[in-house]
Order: C-alpha cells, then structure tokens, then sequence
C-alpha cells in the first residue's frame, strides 16, 4: 500500500440544502450556497494555489496566493474567502494572477531557509509544493535581508518540534489549536514582519499544549514537525487502521517505513474524529515497541517460581493441562476467564466461545464490569437496549448539554473538542460533578451551572432535577404519550413529585443549593435540543444502575430522544468496551445481550458450535474472587486485563489471584496480575491486530495490521489453540471468518462483514442486514423496547459513608496524559506530562493536617492504606480528596472498598472514605508483597457470605420505594437472571441458619426460588410482618 | 463679570494652555476683578494657540499665541474689554481664516463649553436626534442618504448605504462602533471633536443607533488620546445624566447604550475590522471581507461601523436637512471635509469646507506657506498612505473623484507639508517601514513586502541594481496594492509610487 494523501479542499464544506451555480474556468460548477470559489474549484479539479487554506479551517485568508478574477469584479478576490454567487464567472489562472502568485511565493521564500534537500519535509512541504505549482524560478529580493533564519527551535514536546526559522505565519497552527482542538494555546506574537507563532510567550511544555497534535496537522512546512519524522524519514506506506485507547475510537492512518511505524496521523474520512486527534492516540504508541514487551510465552509451576520461556505448544499444553486437572477435581465451574476490552471484537468473541463451549459454563465476564456495565443494565431496562443512542456529531446540534460523572477534555480529548466547539457557538452547559473540571471554565467556555454534588449523590441530584421539571410543568407530555409507557409515567411521576425528592430535600444530601437545581434544570428542559454524557462518575457508585436509569427518566421526560443533538451518551473508557459487551462478555448473554436462559438463542448457539450450552448465569468478576479465597474457583484467563491493579481492593484481589491453582495471563507486559499467574501468554498490539473495535457511538471501526503479530500468533489463534487443547477443537483461517459468525448469530451485525466495513469505513450497529446503512441514532421512531418505560430512582445513599475517622471522600478518575492503570501510556514519554498520581486535596483540608504542596501523605480507608504526593488546590471542595489510578506504585485500589452497584456490581471507585495524613515515607508500594497478603479459609467464606448477603440487601433496598412486594420482584429477578446455582445455594444455606441480616424482602424472593427449600417453611409469615 | 474662554484642547495644552487658565485667574484675583474662566474646545486655528478669547460686546475678541507670562500685559492692555494687544486678533468670528471655512460639523467647535449639555443646545444641540426621533428610522436612514455624506475615515463609502444594511438586517443585537483610533500622522479632527465638542459624536452616535436598530455602541480610542478620553467619559456621564443615553433616549422609550473603548497602540486597529476584533477582546487581526461588518461585525453581529467625522456629520445632517448638507461639495462628494493641515506650515489647524477646494488653496491661503519659509516641494495628502504631490500639482481639486484620477485620496483629510530639503525616496522608504512595523502580520504581502520595500528602496539610493531593483520595486508595489487583504498592505505602495512618479531625481542620486 502506498502513502495515502487526504484531498484538500482548502476550506470546510457547506451544509446548505439550497445550491449556486458559478462558471469556474470555463467549467460549469453547481455547489451547495456558502461554498468557497475555493472549494468549489477544487471539487471539479481545478486545484487554486494555497498555503493557509486547509478544509478544517474557517476560511483565513492570509496568504494571498489564491487570488482569483471575477466576471465584473474589481480587484482580485481570495477564492477561500469569497463565496460563489449564483452566475459568477471565475478565472483562476491568467497572467495577472501568475505574476501575483508568483510575488508572494518570492516573498515566502526570501525568508526561508533553502535547505529543502535535508528538510524533513521535503517531499511533504505545501511551501515546496507552492514554489513549483507557481513556477517561481528567481527570488530578486536575494537573501542577505532581514530574515528569521536565527529563529530558536523549541524541542520541549516530547514528540514535535517547533522550528521557527521555517515558519510562514500562515496561523493553521493557532487557528487548529483553537477552532479545531479548542485549548488557544497558540497565538501570533508581535506586529509586522515580526509576527511570530507563541504558545503565549511559553516553551510548548510550559504552556497550555495538550499535545493533541492538531498544529502539527494543520503545518503546512517542517515548522512543526513529528521528531519521529525528523529521526527516521518520511513515511513510504500508510494503513489505516483505529487507535486502541479510549472509547472515541478514532481513525489514524499509521504512516509507515517497512514494518517501522513512523507516525500516526489522524484521519479525515474517521466518522468519530474526523480528522483530529489527542495525545494518545497521536502520538503514545510507543509502548508497541518498548523492551518491556513480552514477545515469548512463559510458564511456571509456582508463582514464586521463576518464569520459564517456552514454545507456544508448550505454553498452551501446559495451561490446558492445568485447567482440565481442576475442572476434573473441583466441577465444570471451577474455571472461567475474562475478555479484555482493549482486544478485538473478534478476539473477545473467541474468548467467550471457548469458556462456554470448551470450558463448559458460563464463567466469562469482562472489564466493563468494572466500569460501564450500569449502563448496559440501566439503558436496556429504559429504552430496551444497552448502548448510547447518538453518534459524536450529534452535539452540533444541541442546545444545552448536561455533563454528568465524565471529564471528556482529560478522557475522551477528541469528543470534548466537538463539544467545546458547540459550547463556543453558544450551547448552554450543566456540570454535575464534584471537581471542577476544566470544562467548567476553559478558554472560551463557561458552564452555566456547575452543581459540585457531594461524591455518591448523583441520585439526588438527577431526582431533583426531574421534579422541578414535572413540578413545574416543564415536561414534553407530547413525547411521552407518544414514544413512552404512560402507566410506568404515571406510577414515576407519583414518586417523583413527592417532598423527599424535592430540590429542597436533595440539596442536604448533595449539598447543591436547591435554586442552583432548579435553575440546572429549566435550562435543561427549555432547550430545544438537550443531550446529556455521562461517565464513570455515573456508573462507578452502588447507585450507578439507578443513575443511568434516572437520566434516562429526564430525557424521555423532556423528550430528548430520538434525534440529532439529544440523547443519553456514556463516554465508554476503552476502544473497544461496548464491542466486549456486545460479543457476550457478561455471565448472563450470549452476543447481542441474549440471556442464556433463552431457550431459542441457546439453541442456535448450541447448533452453531455443536455442543451443549449452560442455561444458568456464570460467575462475575467479584463472585470468581470471593468464590476462589473459599477454593471454588481455581483456574482463571485473563486477557488484556490487569484486575491486580484496576479493581478494587486490591488486597483482596491479590489473595484471590494467589488461590488459584492456574492463573494465564495473556497480555503485552508482565503486568500486576502476572505476578500471580503460572502461565503468561504474550498478546498483539493493536499494531498487529486485525478485526475491529466498536466505540461508544456503536461505530465498528477496522482495525488493520501494519506488521505481523511480533508473538508469531495472533491472540485469537492463541484462544482457538487453547479451547482445542481443553477438548473443544476451534479454528479460523482468518478474522474476517470470526466477524461472519458474529454476523449471522447476532442481529445487531447481521449486515456487517470485513468487505463490507472496508467499503463504508465504518458502520454504527445496529446493522440489520447487509443493505442496512447502520444506526447513527437509536429509537428515532420509537424505542427499542417498544415503548420508553420510565423507572422509579430511589435515592439510596451508599453505605460507604465518611466519619470522624474517615472524614473524607476519595473519587478517582483519569488524566489526559495518562491512560487507564498506565500500562501503555506510562511506557511512552506520556510521562513527562504526569510522572506520578497525585492527590488532590482542598486547601483547607490541606492546611488543617499540615499538608503543603508536593509533600508525601499517606491516604488510609477502611480497607487500606498507600502513600502518594499532595496537590494543594481549589478544583475540589473542602471534604473531597481525588487522584488518578495511573501508577501500581501509587496504589489507588489498595484503598477502594468491596461496594459496588446494587444491580451490576460495578465497584463503587468514586466514594471511599478516607483520612489523609502527612507522612515521611516517600514513594508509594514497591511490589504486591507489601500488601501482606493474608489467607484463612473461615474469613474468606464469611466475607463470601457478606458479599451475597450485601448484594440481595442492596437490591431490595434499591427497589423498595413503590412497595415491599416491588423489591421481593426485583431480588427474584437478580436472582434468576444473573445469580449463578452456587451462589443462589450459598445465601439459602446462610439464610436457613435464620441470619437476621438478610432484608424480609430478600427472604420473601428466595423463598420463591426454592419453595421447597426447608429454610422457608415459616418465612411467609415472617415476610408478612413487613410487608 | 467677564467671560474668558481658554481652550481645554490637547494641542493648546501642550504649548501652555493650562498655565495660562492659572494666571488669567490669579492676575484677576489680584486686580479684584471678577472674571468667569471657560475651558472652551480649540477653534482649529492652531497657529493661534493658545487662543484667548474674551466676550465684549462686539463678539468674542482673540489673543494669539499667549503664555503665562503675557498675562500681566493682557490686564494692562485691558483685554477683558477688548483692549488692544500685539496679540490681538480682533474679532475671531469675523476673522477670514475662520470666516471662509464653512464649518457644518465643526460648527460649535471652540465656540462651546464641550461638557456643558446646555451649552451644547444652545447652540442647536441635539436638534438633530430629536428630529431623527420624529422621523423614525426609515426616513432617517434616507435623510442620510440623501445627504451624500460619504465615509469620512477614508475610504468613502456611502454611509446612508450602510446605515440601511444594518437597519435591515435582522439580529437579536446590533452595534454601532465608532473608529476613533485616529492614527495617521498628521490627522487629528477625531481628537478635536473629542476634546471640544463630544457631544455632536454622542448625538450621532445615537442617531445611528435609534435608526439602525442597534441599541449598544462603541466608541474605540486610542491610549494616546488621554484628553480626548477624559472628556468623552465625560460627556457620556452628563448624557446618561440628561437621558439622552439610556433605556430611554430623550423619552423616546429607545434605548441606546454607549461606552468608550481605548486601544492598546496598534495602528492597525483603525482598520474597521481589526478594531472589531480588538473590541472583542482580541489580538486586532484584520479580518476577511465577505462577511461585510454591516451584517457580521461585532461579536458576528450586524455592526455599524463609521468614523468620528461621519457620525459627528450626522447631527448637522438631519437637524438642518439633507438639501442644505448636499448643497456643499461637488458631484459625488457632498459635504463638506475636515482637513487638517499639518507639518512644515506657517498655519497648522482645522479647515473646513466643500468637497472641492483646490489643495494649493488650503496649502497657501490657509496654511500660509512653510514654516520654515522655504518653497513647499511636497504635500502629503490622505495620511501616511496617502499620496504626496509635486508643488506644480497643487491645484487639484480635493474630492473623492478628482483625487483618484490624480493618483492620491482625500482619506482621512490630513495634508502633510513639506519644503525643499525634503529627500522623497527617504519618504518612500518611511511608508514601507511603518507598514512593516504597523502590519498585523497577517497577509504576506503587507508583511514581508514591505520590509522587503525598505531593503530595496535602499539598495536603490545606494545605487545597487538600480534599474532592476526599481522594476522589481514597482512589481512589489503592484503585488502589496493588488494583493494585501487590508487597505494597510494596500495603500502603502501610494505614496511610494507618487515619490517615483514625481520625484525620481530623489531616487538617482
């Protein structure tokens, strides 16, 4: 494949419907109205000479070489900046405007360095371009004037240069780093000739560069320049393929020389970025090729033992013969792994057809778990399914934008562009968050209302939000006769008017002052178009499905469904976490979110893959821990996943891991997890992957290969070489294969193929057959559920609660540099933006424990204890304490507790109680064995118990508002649908032993499962007395 | 008692005008004699300055050139009853100086109290805006239309045509900015109605408002204004004050807020749209045209934008009628002009008259020759952009029309003299050189050619290449006038050329 060039059509394109006719050269043009003679011209082939014209730019009109002539026209107009009128004749090449262009080029180049031979640039200059397409041949001017040759070169970005000297202050960079990335970073400097490009007076590093890399995009010279470029050369081939970090999903094309990445560049024809990029993504794949990659596998008997390298065979004998020794002692259940959401959709569809047909249960779940999976199970309750329901460039039409629990300009850069441009052009904005994100106030835009909510009341906030709106009569009664289930309408609305759910009565939970509530929420329901993005800040509470559920209430209730610039949109972490959920990750569905319980989609499965299918849910993520401290879970996969450092508690993960009798981790490094694992698999980078990742607009994006697996196994091969090891024979000559399968098991792909994907660029499922055009937006004529059904949002507050020993509340979150629990990005240069996790804490916390800036305190929960650096700052209130989870040593997780969502377990990272203390220990945790790990085999059946206890308690006192019988229906639903046999047993011998911690209502609800059981024989009566 | 006026003009000040005020009231306590002191506005005679003027009975009577020290002598000669002096002006009204101009916008100047609202009626203040009320916007937008009043700060675009845009253009908010960064050398009819008479801005600031819909205006000034700023915000105080500014002009229920905005010293912020990015709060970058200001101008708003002279043309226009303005000038340029005579003069100041008074008429009648008394060799006309002209070329009529055959525009009105010792290619190198100091930087032609022009005007009179290097000059002049994005880039090779064309012997020595 060769190098691949974007057409450049010098200015963006128009919208409007209407259209103008212009005469350009003799050829007849028909554009739409508002479309540049510019613009115009290069549609039919006529290509006018420019240099500060780029079609992601407003048209700038700078450079002055694309002057052209009109019919009856003084002068001579800018093509980028002049509009075609109907009738317009226009010459683009006549002598006078040779000789025009011909000046300018002269004067570009008087105060140019001639060095073009060992310019990087070279053969990748618009200058050099300009210089040839005008002819200029002589510069009389000599080049002995006043020059900018001496100009410095700033070298601070770990990743571009900025070369002066070759700069021709056309101001694509400034106007990229405004208009396009939206940080204004950038600025022309001085008057006249001395017009120079800035970061406002600053090296890049000191200044407000983020490093999305838009300025180096937008240079039309060396001037900002890839160093990688410098170092190795123009590029020879590209391939375009999708970054592989957060769940924006954006396309790049990686410019390679031979089997050497040269540089990724983002690219135009991407439906989610269309052409802009972040610092990842853009530059921090470095990781690829760093010497910490593990490219062999190992295995040992023990994990004190050393590793030992070995062959694949080897490697994957070892680890069947492993699993099949525990399945044989302990039960078919006794195993099950977990899909990676950094993988493939194809490479995660593998890995859970191997744990249910070749393992032979339903032990497979995913790293959503941890992070989005309130979402799958609130949205699919609300609106019948378990995605967002706009695509990214929905925000360009809305009106007012509610940002809830997400920091999009730190974790999804690329989508936060978008919407600070719509910000910009005047869309109101709501922040629900306790931080002071930088969206609240940023160059250029202002939220209207920032509601600094204490951590954990999301609940509170959205209720009181919702009754102001149906209070004060602001609701779209249309939309929700309509599209919505009125007699579930009916039912929220009695609940939601009531006192308790008042602003008033919110504002001392939250700690929102109830006008700012109010306010907050008739701007939301006055806007023609409200859109409401939500992220971990909404899913990561014991409340997080509730949440979901309550937003998804406010959108039906202002009707803000269905169409461009609404819509309810979680901003997924990782490239490919709603492609993990969509290929059957969780215990309970099989691809497209099936219940394995149905009969019919089993059966079809059962055919397919020609053996029989368990009907009962598989163990979570949390269950398979607690479920191995008491040695019923001994054997474990993990791909692309590192729960030693991501999940909570990490102690308790650590004595998990350290349970089992076979632990295979496939990933790129050693990681946490590894430490404990008897076999270690070496994966593919997103380099050498072939398949595709699906983002959080339900985009499949290809993902192609630039080299061949460094491994010498692509990781789906691995996963088929195993399950066929184990005793179930699986094989495909090619991903593509894998995606066909994928296609004809589940409706939502059942029109998408790898030829098909590679013809469109990308498809947004659902996609229902293979002339459907894909779903940019979800429920336009009426659910997916059929009609939207409105759920009753208890406010429930976490048990998680601060006191005189914990008197603080630690959220955790995620920073632009940074990605995740670091392993990619902390082995890039990425570092040199966040070497450590910081704790930020407010000053007047700060000061009351003698805390200063930079100084080392130690950070101790309920659960744990670890040790970071201080950051003394007003970005969170008095009372709340913050920091990232980019660094092991940090340990973030060491301190985060058990608590998760009451209907998904998702782990409740954003609320801990914790006390923070200067400290004279420097650093944080040197390696896992500081945690000390304990095991006794009686704790870790009570904590097991607790668990299943805590998680019924939690169900029935999430669903108790509207009755006691509405929360026996709500256990007895859990129970059948995601509890596995195991677990159901376990809490029915714990409650025949008439333990009073388990809730009347719970008891109600297993007494329906097992009627029989003898447990119940008199648990009627005692459900009656509450009831 | 007895009223003396002397002038709170910038210009008077600076040669003493305050140290006069002082004495004049000092000398008067001392004599026992009681005497009303007014800080009046500059007549314009700045050859004059300071200028005192005393009320008799026979009309205001003048002193020329008076300093602190002269004081004494003026009691004694008994000039608080017009006494003679060897300053004496006699009369000033009656003075041909100021007698032949035909002053229709400068009419109250140095005549009034400038922050005095009563003063400023008295002397047909605010007849304008009042009628302007009565006729409503339509009719008003045609008066000035029909006025022919052209765009004063240069490029003389129908301001009636404009103020219709605006009117018609359909916004939530409209602005109306008025350019008062008078920067050419030489120029300085924008502070002088600032200083002396603001009010007549204020009124035709409103006029423009009321009748165009806008409801917010500008007034963008420049840092080196300090007096003229003083007195605006003073102004604009007593015209809240009085209603004439506010929710509700003179009880007219319209409203119209207007405040003052200074500039930071960039000359390209008196490009209309650079100054609307500097009102804005930005770095004042020109910006392209389409879209025209007049319909996405300020903030994306439709926006007025017109000069202090244009706006403070208004009041006279539309308190006396269309017809009487339109009866001044000639063909296509109605009115009348502010010129400003400055540089090697023996008598600087204001002249105001018709569109079509010959430049030798305001170079020798008016402006009496060089200062230093040697033959003039050049007159600038139009500001630093502007063209210079051949002392045998004088007689050229100065209107919009007569001016571009000529090679040269009336732009802002400044005339700029100079006498024999002058080296016109060291003229023409100092056009280039502003610009390349004054450029925004944005369009390449305004910003490398012109340090490019420098360096090549000097390889010029060192002789290097001359004959090409003049050729490459001349295709550099046509590549900045055809090519540049703003009139900066545009109109400096101007006086370049006009120094080739007349004066090549300047550029062969």
């Amino acid at each position: 494949m060769t190098l691949m060039r974007d057409t450049d059509y010098g200015t963006p394109a128009s919208n409007a419907s209407e259209t103008v006719s212009v005469t350009i050269d003799g050829h007849a043009v028909e554009v739409p109205a508002g479309t540049s003679i510019m613009r115009a011209a290069a549609e039919v082939g006529l290509p006018v000479p420019k240099l500060c014209a780029t079609d992601s730019l407003a048209a700038f009109g700078s450079c002055r070489l694309c002057l052209v002539e009109v019919d009856g026209r003084r002068g001579t107009p800018a093509s980028c900046t002049t509009p075609c009128e109907p009738g317009m004749v226009v010459h683009t090449q006549t002598p006078k405007l040779d000789k025009l262009r011909k000046g300018v080029m002269e004067l570009y180049i008087s105060d140019h360095p001639l060095d073009c031979l060992t310019c990087p640039a070279n053969g990748d200059c618009e200058l050099q371009d300009m210089a040839g397409v005008v002819g200029l041949r002589d510069v009389r001017y000599g080049y002995e004037g006043k020059n900018h040759l001496d100009a410095p070169t700033d070298d601070s970005n770990p990743y571009f240069s900025f070369d002066e000297s070759k700069c021709i202050a056309c101001s694509r960079c400034v106007r990229a780093c405004g208009e396009v990335q939206g940080t204004f970073a950038l600025t022309i400097q001085g008057r006249g000739f001395e017009s120079k490009v800035s970061p406002g007076g600053n090296l890049f590093m000191n200044s407000e560069c983020v490093s999305c890399g838009a300025c180096v995009q937008a240079c039309p010279t060396s001037t900002l320049q890839e160093k990688n470029v410098i170092e190795l050369g123009t590029p020879t081939r590209s391939v375009e393929t999708t970054c592989a970090y957060c769940g924006v999903g954006c396309s790049f094309r990686a410019e390679m020389r031979g089997d050497e990445v040269v540089r990724m560049v983002p690219s135009k024809k991407g439906g989610a970025n269309e052409g802009h990029s972040c610092v990842k993504g853009r530059f921090a794949w470095g990781y690829a090729s760093h010497d910490d990659r593990q490219l062999e596998p190992m295995i040992r008997e023990k994990i004190t033992d050393d590793w030992r390298v070995v062959s694949w065979d080897e490697a994957i004998a070892y680890a069947a013969a492993g699993l099949k020794k525990i399945q044989d002692t302990y039960g078919v259940n006794s195993i099950g792994g977990i899909t990676s959401s950094r993988c493939t959709n194809e490479e995660v569809f593998v890995v859970q057809k191997m744990i249910r047909a070749a393992f032979g249960n339903n032990n497979v779940d995913t790293c959503a778990r941890v992070c989005h999976s309130p979402t799958g199970y609130g949205l699919k309750q609300t609106f019948g399914t378990s995605a967002g329901t706009q695509d990214f460039k929905s925000v360009a039409k809305s009106d007012v934008i509610m940002v809830i629990g997400a920091n999009p300009t730190d974790a999804h850069p690329v989508f936060a562009s978008r919407m600070k441009r719509r910000l910009r052009q005047g869309a109101n904005l709501i922040v629900v968050d306790p931080r002071r994100i930088d969206l609240v106030k940023s160059a250029h835009i202002k939220a209207d209302y920032h509601l600094p909510l204490q951590p954990g009341t999301n609940v509170a906030v959205i209720n009181a939000l919702a009754h102001t709106i149906v209070t004060e009569g602001l609701h779209d009664q249309a939309f929700i006769d309509e599209r919505c289930d009125t007699e579930s309408f009916a039912e929220w609305v009695d609940f939601i008017k009531r006192p308790e759910n008042s602003p008033d009565a919110m504002s001392i939970a939250s700690g929102v002052p109830a006008e700012d509530i109010r306010a907050a929420a008739r701007l939301f329901a006055s806007g023609k178009n409200g859109a409401i993005y939500y992220g971990l800040g909404v899913t990561e509470h014991s409340q997080g499905s509730t949440m979901v559920m309550g937003m998804a209430n406010l959108a039906m209730l202002t009707g803000n469904i269905g169409r461009e610039g609404v819509g309810v949109n979680p901003l997924r972490g990782q490239n490919n976490v709603q492609g993990s959920c969509d290929m059957g990750s969780f215990p309970h569905e099989f691809s497209g979110y099936r219940h394995v319980s149905d009969d019919t989609v089993r059966l079809q499965f059962e055919e397919l893959w020609g053996t029989a299918l368990q009907s009962e849910p598989g163990l979570r993520i949390p269950n398979m821990l607690d479920a191995a401290l008491v040695g019923e879970f001994r054997g474990i996969y993990v791909q692309g996943e590192d729960i030693a450092q991501s999940d909570p508690n990490t102690k308790h993960v650590m004595a998990a891991l350290a349970a089992m009798d076979m632990v295979i981790v496939q990933d790129l490094f050693l990681n946490e997890t590894a430490a404990f694992a008897h076999v270690f698999l070496p994966g593919t980078s997103f380099l050498e992957k072939n398949g595709t990742f699906t983002n959080a607009e339900r985009r499949i994006n290809r993902v192609r290969p630039v080299m061949a697996p460094r491994t010498g196994m692509h990781e789906w091969e691995v996963t088929c070489a195993l399950a066929t090891a184990v005793g179930y024979p699986m094989h495909y000559d090619h991903s593509s294969q894998i995606m066909d399968e994928i296609a004809a098991s589940t409706p939502t792909f059942k029109g998408v193929s790898f030829s098909r994907l590679d013809a469109a660029g990308s498809l947004q499922w659902p996609v229902t057959d293979v002339e459907h055009g894909g779903t940019p937006i979800m429920h336009k004529d009426a659910f997916v559920r059929g009609k939207g059904r409105f759920m009753e949002t208890q406010y429930v507050p976490t048990m998680e609660r601060s006191n005189r020993k914990f008197p603080l509340l630690l959220t955790t979150g995620r920073i632009l540099s940074q990605y995740n629990v670091g392993a990619q990005t902390r082995r890039t240069p990425n570092i040199e933006w966040h070497g450590e996790d910081l704790l930020e804490i407010h000053e007047s916390d700060a000061q009351m424990r003698g805390i200063t800036n930079g100084s080392w305190v130690e950070l101790n929960s309920r659960v744990g204890t670890t040790v970071m650096r201080a950051t003394v700052t007003d970005r969170v209130p008095a009372g709340v304490v913050y920091t990232t989870f980019h660094y092991p040593t940090s340990g973030a997780n060491v301190i985060t507790t058990d608590y998760s969502d009451w209907a998904t377990n998702c782990p409740e990272y954003k609320v801990t109680a914790v006390e923070v203390r200067p400290t004279l220990t420097e650093g944080g945790l040197a390696s896992p064995a500081d945690l000390g790990l304990e095991l006794h085999e009686g704790s870790a059946r009570a904590h097991a118990v607790d668990t299943l206890v805590r998680m019924a308690n939690q169900i029935a006192t999430h669903n108790e508002s509207e009755s006691f019988d509405n929360a026996v229906e709500a256990v007895y639903t859990h129970l059948t649908m995601f509890w596995t046999p195991s677990m159901k047993a376990d809490i029915i011998d714990y409650a025949s032993t008439g333990a009073g911690d388990i809730s009347p209502a719970v008891y109600a609800a297993l007494e329906r499962v097992t009627p029989e059981h003898p447990a119940f024989a008199d648990s009627a009566a005692f459900a009656g007395e509450d009831g | 008692m007895t009223r003396v006026y002397v002038p709170r003009d910038s210009a008077a000040r600076s040669i003493g005008a305050d140290e006069v005020a002082v004495a004049i009231l000092t000398e008067a306590a001392l004599r026992g004699v009681d005497v009303e002191l007014v800080r009046n506005g500059s007549r314009g005679m700045l050859w004059a300055e300071p200028l005192v003027e005393v009320v008799t009975d026979a009309g205001r009577m003048g002193y020329a050139g008076i300093t602190s020290d002269k004081v004494a002598e003026l009691f004694d000669a008994g000039f608080l009853t017009g006494g003679e002096h060897s300053s004496s002006l006699g009369v000033v009204d009656d003075m041909a100086w100021l007698k032949d101009q035909q002053r229709v916008t400068f009419a109250r100047m140095g005549i009034t109290d400038p922050v005095n609202l009563d003063d400023y009626q008295a002397h047909g203040g605010l007849r304008g805006l009042r009628r302007a009320l009565e006729l409503g916007p339509e009719a008003t937008v045609e008066e000035v239309l029909a006025s022919g009043l052209r765009g004063r700060g240069g490029a003389g675009f129908p301001a009636g045509i404009k103020w219709r845009t605006v009117m018609q253009a359909q916004a939530d908010q409209k602005y109306i900015a008025c350019n008062a960064d008078e920067g050419d050398s030489g120029t300085f009819a924008d502070r002088m109605l600032m200083e002396g008479d603001p009010f007549t801005l204020i009124e035709g600031m409103t006029i423009a408002g009321v009748s165009t819909g806008a409801t917010v205006g500008y007034i963008y000034s420049r840092s080196e204004y300090p007096d003229a700023n003083n007195t605006m915000r003073e102004a604009l105080a007593v015209a809240y004050e009085r209603g004439v500014l506010g929710s509700d002009v003179l009880g007219s229920g319209k409203s119209f807020d207007l405040s003052l905005r200074v500039g930071a010293g960039a000359y390209i912020c008196g490009e209309e749209t650079a100054m609307l990015d500097s009102l804005e709060g930005l770095r004042g970058m020109v910006r392209a045209k389409p879209p025209i200001p007049a319909l996405e101008g300020l903030f994306g708003k439709p926006t007025l934008v017109n000069n202090v002279m244009t706006l403070g043309s208004v009041p006279a226009i539309l308190a006396d009628g269309s017809a009487a303005y339109q009866a001044y000038g000639t063909e296509r340029s109605r009115g009348t002009q502010i010129f400003q005579i400055a540089g090697n003069v023996a008598r600087g100041g204001i002249v105001e008259t018709g569109f079509g008074v010959s430049l030798a008429e305001l170079v020798e009648t008016y402006g009496g020759g060089t200062r230093t008394g040697l033959p003039v060799r050049a007159v600038q006309v139009g500001g630093p952009l502007g063209a210079y002209f051949p002392a045998d070329k004088l007689d050229v009529s100065l209107d919009y029309e007569s001016m571009i055959a000529a090679g040269g525009m009336v732009g802002h009105g400044g005339i700029v003299i100079f006498d024999e010792t002058v080296d016109m290619s060291l003229q023409a190198r100092f056009a280039m050189e502003f610009c390349s100091k004054e450029s925004c930087g944005k369009c390449t032609p305004c910003r490398i050619g012109s340090t490019r022009g420098v360096e090549t005007i000097d390889k010029i009179r060192e002789g290097v290449d001359r004959a090409n290097n003049l050729v490459l000059l001349n295709d550099l002049c046509e590549l900045m006038t055809d090519g540049s994005l703003c009139a900066m880039g545009g109109l400096t090779p101007m006086p370049v050329q006009s120094a080739l064309r007349h004066f090549p012997e300047d550029f062969q020595r």
